[in-house]
């Protein structure tokens, strides 16, 4: 699905230049689910970033689905981040003025899909995540976990093929990480998705395939230890 | 979705939606309220110029006096002066002379009317006779005469009121044009021929005359058939007579007036056509002095000048300045808007929406605000109009010839006698009520102004969103 090869990500400061990636490789298969773990300000978000579209590295290439994300115009990019890349982030990023059905249609409207049909599809979304009967809710009415449940319905409504979530539990309490974490994980295994996951949480990043671990801008990728049931 | 983001961001953020919207609707409501005033003061302006000129008149053809003919005394008056210094008259005789005489204007060719008729851009002529009864009685004193010393004239008492030959085939046109019947009836082409007049209802009311009474006009009794007013108090002349009437009765000098005019009322196609039709009938009567309304308007002056200058500028720059400040208001407040929502937009694009979408919903709620600020503007506008019509402000146009220091050249000289014509030899003050009109157009003006304003806000607004990079506007929301 990916493959980056040398990318280097830097941003010019007014203190001078900060170097968020340094040569990073990393090639991401179809339906993997990856978590990235690292300090803060060590380059994850930064990464997802890359992986996403939403910024160009300054050495190097990104790959997505045979395409050189990278270098494409930025027309193409947002076509491919409307069709193929779900976002979920840490603090949900929710429209404040819209409900949670409107707020999942909002990923549909790119796609020049019907109203009527985005409503049933942001309807169906939200029965999928269990919140069939907070249709008409603002984000301010929800609690913490439905505001992130809302956000996984936006990123799945489309159905893309990849889903890069940048911290999805970093504000929610233990139990309410663990409901959405185990969602998560259960919308990739139905839908086989291709999930990249940054997270600090070492209990999150132990549910993924592998995890990568990102220090100083470089990546280092490595097989999940096995965790003892129970 | 675009409607219902756009009602969910506006009913949220509905305080400064309203402050923007209220900016707009300041600006717009100053617009129109000074545009109305300034469309009243015009108004004002042209009902003055009318009963001071005609309604329906654009320009006015007259003639400077030949060198020594007419002047203050009659000529019949002089004829007995000169009999009585020659001792044709003996001292002690009364005399009474009455002429109908043509002092102020040189005589016109009634062919001029053709000539004047066959420019391009003329639509009517109408020809007239401005002039002047004048009646001179005494007695002759017992001074020694031949040998020509001595003034005489304080022996004398004398009488005048004015008088207009008019062409009632054509009364649209020239002095008849304003007047308003007060009492019997106008004059119509019937009577063209007739010793029928109108009087003028000040001068009726100061001689107590009224309908079927007689008035002597050059030794020949007419009887009045109706007496009129000029609306807005122009200064019209006191009897109105046929014009072919005028010309049989009226002289200049010992000459008599049969065939001649001395006044030409001349409508053009169109208000641009002014110019030009002036130019073509100087051109084509070379001594005739063609004077428009305009030359007039720039000899008004009191509180209607001052209104129309205070409207044509400070209100005009203070609704430019208003409209600015509010444009501005709109486009920092959508500015900082944007900056606010910088985390939404960024999600957006992230979720896949085009730079274009995105600035479509900021320009779309920008103008639904102008649309509200237009609204309110219009309703402020009507309203500050409203308050101007109940308020009536009075103003007065006073309008006088030009003294001596402004009278330089044949030019000027005969505007100062075209404007004497109306305004008789002294400053006339004419008072009017100020209304303030709200047309169709003043409305659209408010709306294209409260679209533009939106549109100016939401287009600063939209770029500054579309130039947002989704990582940095994502980084700054985390």
């Amino acid at each position: 699905m990916y493959e980056l090869t040398s990318v280097t990500k830097e941003y010019r400061t007014g203190h001078g230049t900060v170097t968020a990636l340094r040569g990073v490789d990393l090639v991401i298969s179809d339906g993997e689910w990856l978590a990235i773990q690292g300090p803060t300000g060590h380059g994850k978000s930064t990464l997802l970033q890359l992986l996403g579209g939403l910024d160009r590295p300054t050495a190097g290439t990104v790959d997505f689905a045979g395409q050189r994300l990278s270098s494409m115009r930025e027309s193409a990019v947002t076509q491919v981040r409307a069709r193929s890349i779900g976002f979920i982030f840490q603090s949900f990023n929710l429209i404040p003025t819209l409900s949670a059905a409107e707020n999942v249609e909002t990923a549909l409207v790119p796609l020049g899909v019907r109203a009527a049909e985005r409503r049933a599809r942001a309807g169906q979304s939200l029965a999928a995540v269990g919140l069939g009967g907070r249709l008409r809710h603002l984000p301010a009415e929800l609690s913490g976990g439905e505001q992130q449940r809302v956000a996984i319905a936006r990123a799945l409504v489309k159905r893309p093929a990849v889903v890069l979530a940048d911290e999805p539990t970093g504000n929610l309490d233990e139990d309410t990480r663990d409901e959405i974490i185990g969602l998560l994980e259960s919308l990739w295994r139905d839908h086989g998705l291709t999930m990249v996951l940054v997270t600090h949480d070492s209990a999150v990043a132990a549910r993924a395939q592998r995890t990568g671990l990102l220090r100083d801008g470089r990546l280092t990728v490595r097989q999940p230890v096995p965790q003892p049931p129970g | 979705m675009f409607i219902t983001y756009l009602r969910r961001e506006l009913s949220h953020r509905k305080r400064q939606a309203t402050f923007i919207a209220l900016g707009l609707a300041l600006g717009v409501g100053l617009v129109i309220t000074v545009t109305a005033a300034t469309d009243g003061v015009r108004n004002a302006q042209t009902a003055v110029l009318h009963a001071l000129y005609g309604v329906g008149t654009d320009l006015t053809v007259t003639q400077p006096p030949a060198q020594g003919s007419g002047g203050p005394i009659p000529f019949g008056f002089r004829q007995e002066i000169k009999r009585a210094r020659s001792g044709e008259i003996a001292a002690g005789t009364k005399i009474s002379i009455n002429d109908l005489a043509n002092n102020q204007y040189g005589t016109l060719n009634a062919s001029s009317l053709s000539t004047v008729a066959s420019r391009p851009g003329v639509t009517a002529v109408a020809g007239g006779l401005a002039l002047s009864d004048d009646t001179v009685t005494g007695t002759i004193p017992s001074v020694s005469l031949k040998n020509g010393g001595g003034s005489i004239s304080s022996d004398f008492s004398t009488a005048e009121f004015t008088v207009d030959g008019v062409d009632l085939a054509r009364h649209t046109l020239g002095p008849l044009s304003s007047a308003r019947v007060t009492a019997g009836r106008l004059l119509t082409a019937a009577d063209a021929r007739s010793d029928d007049a109108l009087i003028d209802a000040g001068y009726a009311a100061q001689h107590q005359l009224g309908p079927g009474d007689r008035i002597d006009v050059g030794g020949t009794a007419f009887t009045i058939r109706g007496i009129v007013s000029v609306p807005q108090g122009g200064h019209p002349p006191d009897v109105y007579i046929p014009l072919a009437r005028a010309e049989a009765i009226g002289k200049t000098g010992p000459a008599a007036l049969t065939g001649k005019v001395n006044t030409i009322y001349v409508s053009a196609a169109s208000a641009a056509d002014i110019p030009a039709v002036q130019r073509e009938i100087s051109t084509a009567l070379p001594k005739a002095t063609v004077t428009d309304s305009s030359d007039l308007a720039s000899e008004v002056t009191g509180s209607l000048s001052s209104a129309a200058s205070l409207a044509g500028r400070l209100g005009s720059w203070l609704s430019v300045a208003v409209l600015a400040a509010a444009f501005g208001l709109a486009c920092l407040l959508t500015l900082a808007a944007v900056t606010r929502r910088v985390r939404e937009f960024g999600t957006l694009k992230a979720l896949g929406w085009r730079n274009g979408r995105i600035t479509g919903q900021v320009v779309g709620e920008s103008l639904a605000v102008g649309l509200l600020g237009g609204a309110a503007g219009a309703v402020l506008g009507y309203a500050g109009a409203a308050l101007i019509d109940a308020m009536a402000p009075k103003l007065s146009a006073t309008a006088s010839p030009p003294g001596p220091s402004a009278v330089t050249g044949q030019a000027l000289s005969s505007r100062a006698q075209s404007l004497a014509k109306s305004l008789s030899s002294a400053p006339h003050t004419v008072t009017v009520t100020l209304a303030a009109p709200v047309t169709a157009q003043l409305i659209l003006l408010a709306a294209a102004l409260a679209l533009a304003g939106g549109l100016l806000a939401g287009g600063f607004g939209g770029w500054r969103a579309a130039r947002l990079r989704p990582a940095a506007a994502l980084a700054r929301a985390d």
